[in-house]
Order: structure tokens, then sequence, then C-alpha cells
């Protein structure tokens, strides 16, 4: 319990002292907020649940675009843009979650990879509403809680992008931490001896898949508030892999595995584009493979291992 | 008195793949049943049959008398048949108590210490987990794996457990102990289904058995009766046919 409550803390003043130290790049900081909000609500499903999905951006995007249309369209205020992302990015969850859930696998990862593209496809029929292949533009944000306006700088965004990932880290921690979550690791590990034991999988999964595709919607939202900007490619395959990516970097279900992988995908996205932009992507699969390869079970795991053989750490861990 | 749990006529498999045929039995409130056969008979299937992880073919099961043959596995374990796999299953990242609370959130329930089987009582039952309460589920030998798995049927509050082939591959000293707890469970009034191949030591610990051979009951008696002719068993048990 110490352990967990002292790297908790290490996540906030992790928050805090970004800007501290790097006043200059606080879009970035942005980026690696949201994408670290982002790849948390995947954890839920397939670190926790053990459900792979390459088609999560469906719902990050369902949120950016309910924000932004929202935005556009109706009202422009921050907080009511975040709960439209992720009550549309829910309701999103519990049709597909209801459909897919009922496969596993590879099945399931078909099946999301048909989801993301059906809306995506959606988006880009939709361009009256969306913008389309242009991107929906012309979103402007009011001041968050009324006070705070939006700044060139991004020094708003940040902090506003900050406390939505605190509270969301909160509420994942809460979930995780929980006997609900627990359950899911259950399943996740041997999926009809929890039904021998009398949990209701169906039941639990489908309230899983909900919550991780409401915070994924929340991202979305974020995003699109915080870049006044919605592109196709919220909704794409692609992000639905990069976020993958960003999360086996990290580590998969382990509580900071997103907090770990997302800023560090995004730090050597942005590095080698200014580096080495021909071959940056060939950098991002070499880093991966070399995690998967050296360090499988991601950053976390690896540094959680070298940190115990550093301490001394008895050789049966309890929990505590 | 009436069955306690009570399959009817029953034809189930995997699938397509019928392993037992036309099986009948019944266990009565407070009854300890053994059933016997040698490997592959369909003893497990008979089992899981009874907990809901089978295809049903054909057949009635009726716990207390409500038929539960169409119900889903968790379901039927909430109301009360508590499977205890052979192969134990204890989930590996969760810790000795999570395995026990995780599906029912025992330890949260109103009223837990007035439920037959609270958290305190399943350790009392197990002084071993009580120990390891905070360890994962992968650093329990073999035996205390046992237990949990027994003490995490437990939590459920069952009407009935079913224990299948619970002493395989124990240290005798350790079997001696899951006889002992076997029998306080007995006299907590649980009803048991127990199978076991070593027909000597079931029928020692139950009132009745059933005995299996290629998915047909071919032997029903008290055990006491069973143990008193034991070449008579043997040959039925190896009969090829």
């Amino acid at each position: 319990m110490t352990k967990t409550r002292v790297l908790d803390a290490a996540v906030v003043v992790a928050l805090v002292l970004y800007p501290l130290l790097l006043p200059g790049y606080l879009d970035l900081g942005t980026r690696m907020i949201v994408m670290a909000l982002f790849a948390m609500s995947l954890d839920l499903l397939v670190g926790y649940c053990g459900l792979v999905t390459l088609g999560h951006a469906a719902f990050f995007g369902v949120g950016a675009y309910s924000a932004g249309i929202l935005a556009i369209r109706a009202s422009a205020d921050p907080l009511t843009g975040l709960l439209a992302g992720g009550v549309a990015a829910a309701i999103l969850g519990l049709l597909a979650g209801t459909v897919l859930l009922r496969s596993r696998r590879l099945t399931l990862i078909m099946l999301t990879l048909a989801t993301v593209l059906i809306v995506q496809e959606t988006a880009n029929r939709m361009n009256w509403l969306t913008g389309g292949a242009d991107g929906l533009q012309g979103i402007d944000m009011d001041p968050v809680l009324g006070r705070f306006a939006f700044d060139l700088f991004g020094r708003v965004g940040y902090v506003y992008a900050a406390a939505v990932l605190a509270l969301g880290f909160l509420v994942f921690r809460a979930v995780v931490d929980s006997n609900f979550g627990k359950s899911l690791v259950g399943i996740r590990e041997n999926e009809p001896r929890m039904r021998a034991i009398g949990a209701p999988v169906d039941t639990r999964l489908r309230i899983a898949f909900v919550m991780s595709a409401a915070l994924a919607g929340i991202a979305g939202a974020l995003q699109a508030q915080v870049t006044e900007f919605v592109s196709l490619n919220a909704v794409s395959v692609e992000f639905s892999g990069e976020i993958l990516i960003m999360l086996i970097l990290g580590g998969a279900g382990r509580r900071y595995g997103a907090f770990l992988g997302a800023p560090l995908y995004v730090f050597m996205q942005d590095y080698l584009a200014k580096e080495d932009p021909a071959n940056w992507y060939l950098w991002i699969g070499a880093m991966l493979m070399a995690i998967v390869l050296f360090a499988p079970g991601g950053l976390t795991k690896w540094i959680g291992a070298l940190v115990g053989r550093a301490t001394h750490a008895s050789p049966l861990p309890g929990r505590s | 008195m009436a069955d306690l749990l009570e399959i009817a006529g029953v034809t189930a498999g995997y699938g397509a793949t019928v392993i037992l045929e036309d099986v009948t039995a019944a266990v009565k409130q407070g009854e300890a049943l053994a059933v016997l056969g040698r490997n592959g008979v369909g003893k497990t299937t008979l089992m899981r049959t009874m907990a809901g992880h089978t295809t049903l073919h054909r057949g009635r099961i009726a716990l207390d008398g409500r038929d539960v043959a169409a119900l889903p596995s968790w379901k039927r374990a909430r109301l009360g048949i508590g499977l205890v796999p052979q192969e134990r299953e204890v989930f590996p990242s969760l810790t000795v108590l999570e395995n026990i609370t995780v599906a029912t959130g025992l330890h949260r329930r109103s009223g837990e210490a007035a439920k037959a089987w609270s958290i305190e009582r399943i350790f009392e039952l197990f002084p071993p987990l009580a120990d390891r309460r905070t360890n994962l589920g992968t650093q329990l030998s073999g035996g205390e794996q046992q237990m949990l798995s027994i003490g995490r049927a437990l939590a459920l509050q069952p009407k009935i457990l079913l224990l299948d082939e619970p002493f395989e591959g124990l240290a005798p000293t350790i079997v001696e102990t899951l006889v002992a707890v076997f029998q306080e469970l007995r006299r907590a009034g649980l009803s048991i289904v127990l199978t076991e191949q070593h027909a000597r030591l079931a029928l020692e610990m139950t009132d009745n058995a059933v005995a299996l051979v290629r998915g047909r009951i071919v032997v029903r008696d008290s055990s006491a009766a069973l143990l008193r002719d034991p070449q008579a068993l043997e040959d039925v048990l190896t009969v090829r046919g």
C-alpha cells in the first residue's frame, strides 16, 4: 500500500514538475497527458480484462467529435464537452460491447478493427457535421470554469489536461483496486473459473468495456478542446495501433504502464520527427522490438525488477 | 428427505460429443456421495455437468426441487453449487484473500459474520491460508492451493460442494488434513459429491456411491456395502464391454 501511495504521488509530482522544468514544451506535455489518459482507458480492457482491441480509437474519436461539434453548435464550455464526449463514447461502448464481447481473441480483434473502420467511414461520410477529410474546424472553447481562458502558450491547456488526467487516474485506481477490478483480473486469468465461483462474467466485462470507452471518449474530448481540431485520424486503425503500442511500451495491466509508455512514445515521436523525419517510424519499431524482446511486460515491469534486485527484495513478495 | 441435488436421465458432453449417457443420481441434504471409476469414464464430466460447464443434451438437473438445467454456471454457483475443480485453478495474480472474495465480494456483504462461511470461518478451517492471506496464488504449495480452491468455493455459501479428485498429487499428511476438513464440512451439514480414483478412501468418507463405466452408472449402493466387498467393485469397474 505504501509503495503504491508513493508512486501515485510521483505521478502527481511529475505532472507538476513538467511545466516548471520544460515551460517551452507545454503542447508536447499536453499531448503526452491526453495519450496517457487514452492509454489508461485501453489498459482497462487489454491489461485487466485481457481483451485485445485494435479499434479503441473509435471511442476516442467519437468523444473528440462529440465535444468538438457540441462546442461549435451549442455549448463551448469545456466541462460540458468532456461530459458529452464521455457519454457519447459510453453509449457507443454499450452498443459495441454487446456485440463484440461475444467473441474473444482473434475474432474480437477483427471485430474491433471493423468497428473503428465503420466509425471512421461514418465520420468521413457525414462531412456536413464532421468536416470529413478536412477535419472538424472552428472550435473555439470558452474559458475553463468560466475563468481560465485557453492561452497561446498552452498553459491553461496543460493545467486543464493535467487535472483531467489526475481525476481520471483516481477513477482508474479506484476501479482496479476494487473487488470489481480484481474480478477483471480473475476473468483474464481464468474465465470459466470465475463463472464457476459465481461471478457474472458477461455483465462485468460489459461494465468494464463501457467504463473504458467513456474514459477514451473523455481523452478524445480533451484532445479536441486543447487542439481545437479533430481529424479523421482520431478514429483510425493506425491510431488504435499506436495507442496499443504506447501501452505495451509502458506495460499493460500495470498501474503505471500508461504513464510511462505514452509520454515516452510521444517524446520519441517528437524527437525523431525532428532528427530523422524520413525514418522515424523505423526507430519507433526498433524501440518496440527492443522492449518486447528485452523487457517483456513493458518498462514498468522491467524497472520494477531492477529496483527489486537493487533493494534485495524478499524472494516471495506478498502484496501488502 | 427430499433430494437436494437431483440429476435424472442426463446425457451430456462437450459440444456434439456425448460423454455421459442416461445418468441418474441424487444427493440428499447432508449426504456425501462418492463417484467412482477409472480414468476417463466421465467422473469429471459428471461434476462439470452438475455445475453447468458442459453441453446438456437431455435430462433434468434440479437443486432444491428447482430446475437449474437452463441456468448459466455462475447462477448455479450463486444458488449453491460449489465446484472445486481437479486442477485447483487459483488465480495467480490475486492474493489468497482476493481469490476468496473476488467473485462474490464476500468481505463486503452485510452480515458477513452471520454467514455460514465468513472469511474468518474459512481461515479457521484452513490456518495455513490465514498466514498467507496476502501472498499471491502462485506462491502456494499444492496443498495450500487445494485449500484455497475449497475456501473459494465456500465463499459462495454453497449448499453442495463438488470435490473433483481433491487429494490427487498431494502428500499423505496433507491428505489427512483435507480428510479432517472434509469431516468438518459434513458436520456443518454440507452435502458433498466426491470423485476419487482410489475407491477405498472415497468409500470410507461417504454415505453412498455410484460407479461409472464408459459414461454410464453401473453400480449404485451404500458406501458401507461396497466397502465390504471391494473385489466385487473392482471387477465391475474393470469390466470391458
